[in-house]
């Protein structure tokens, strides 16, 4: 095991339950990427658009701030100064994976951040549902994938 | 300030998502495959996430309102539907074969690729398409 990797994922995800602490305590708002997003693209609610466009640009900026300070900080697996990981896959992969991504979380209501640490920080029965399901079922095809179809 | 907070907000988001290793998508599906060369690394982004989000909404939600809005809107639904499950499903399959979840994805947006933009746009025409045939998100 990659003590500094864990180390480095642990604070990733303090950080990360402080960005939902903040958000609630200022906005009284879940930070669920999924839901934040979507309503700013796809509905533009009048008087709540700005702060989730600004979301997403903080969202966009905090990996943008760690590669200009050299990218030490960065956790990419057996590259140390990378921030940002290349993507698994070609561009066929990705319109299938993203299109699944969209539509499931579209109407599962949510993803990793809504679900997984809100909704779990809440004891919400649908998150705890939602998150064991992706959960799973991500296993399961990485598992098919990998070492059925060996891909 | 309302923008100021969501920016603030956002910030901290992608910080933690790129210090704790979730813009790798590699690190994800490595996670994830847990038969292969298992990497713990996103068990500890998940539960510190989580246990700082447990202790801090209690504090936070003893307020009577947050500090720069009316009111908490927190969901109040508690049923399991066929909805919740088939949608978590579908983004489990779409997660196991990139190894992007939304946030990592839009935040992985400095390192733009070929790939990356197709995610992205794709999981925009998902988002359009739930919500058109599914009426509410």
């Amino acid at each position: 095991m990659d003590i500094g990797a864990s180390l480095s994922g642990l604070l990733g995800g303090i950080l990360i339950g402080l960005s939902a602490v903040w958000l609630m305590g200022s906005l009284g708002r879940i930070s669920g990427v999924s839901g934040i997003l979507s309503g700013l693209l796809l509905e533009r609610p009048r008087g709540d658009s700005a702060w989730r466009l600004a979301f997403l640009l903080g969202l966009v900026s905090g990996p943008m701030v760690l590669i200009l300070l050299g990218g030490e900080l960065g956790n990419v697996a057996d590259a140390p100064d990378e921030v940002i990981g290349a993507p698994a896959g070609g561009v066929g992969l990705m319109v299938i994976a993203g299109l699944l991504v969209g539509v499931g979380t579209g109407i599962g209501s949510g993803c990793t951040s809504g679900h997984g640490v809100c909704g779990l920080a809440r004891l919400s029965p649908r998150s705890l549902v939602a998150t064991l399901t992706f959960l799973g079922v991500a296993m399961a095809t990485v598992f098919i994938m990998r070492h059925l179809l060996g891909g | 300030m309302k923008t100021l907070m969501g920016y603030l907000a956002g910030l901290l988001f992608g910080l933690g998502l790129a210090i704790g290793g979730m813009t790798d998508p590699t690190r994800v599906l490595n996670f994830l495959d847990i038969f292969g060369d298992w990497d713990p690394t996103l068990m500890f982004v998940l539960g510190g996430a989580v246990v700082t989000t447990f202790i801090g909404y209690r504090l936070v939600l003893r307020r009577s309102q947050p500090l720069f809005a009316q009111a908490f809107q927190l969901p109040t639904r508690r049923d399991l539907d066929a909805r919740l499950i088939g949608g978590a499903a579908l983004f489990g399959v779409g997660w196991g074969l990139s190894g992007y979840c939304p946030g990592p994805a839009f935040a992985s947006f400095a390192g733009l690729t070929a790939p990356l933009i197709a995610m992205l746009l794709a999981m925009i025409g998902g988002w359009w398409l739930a919500k058109r045939f599914s009426g509410s998100h």
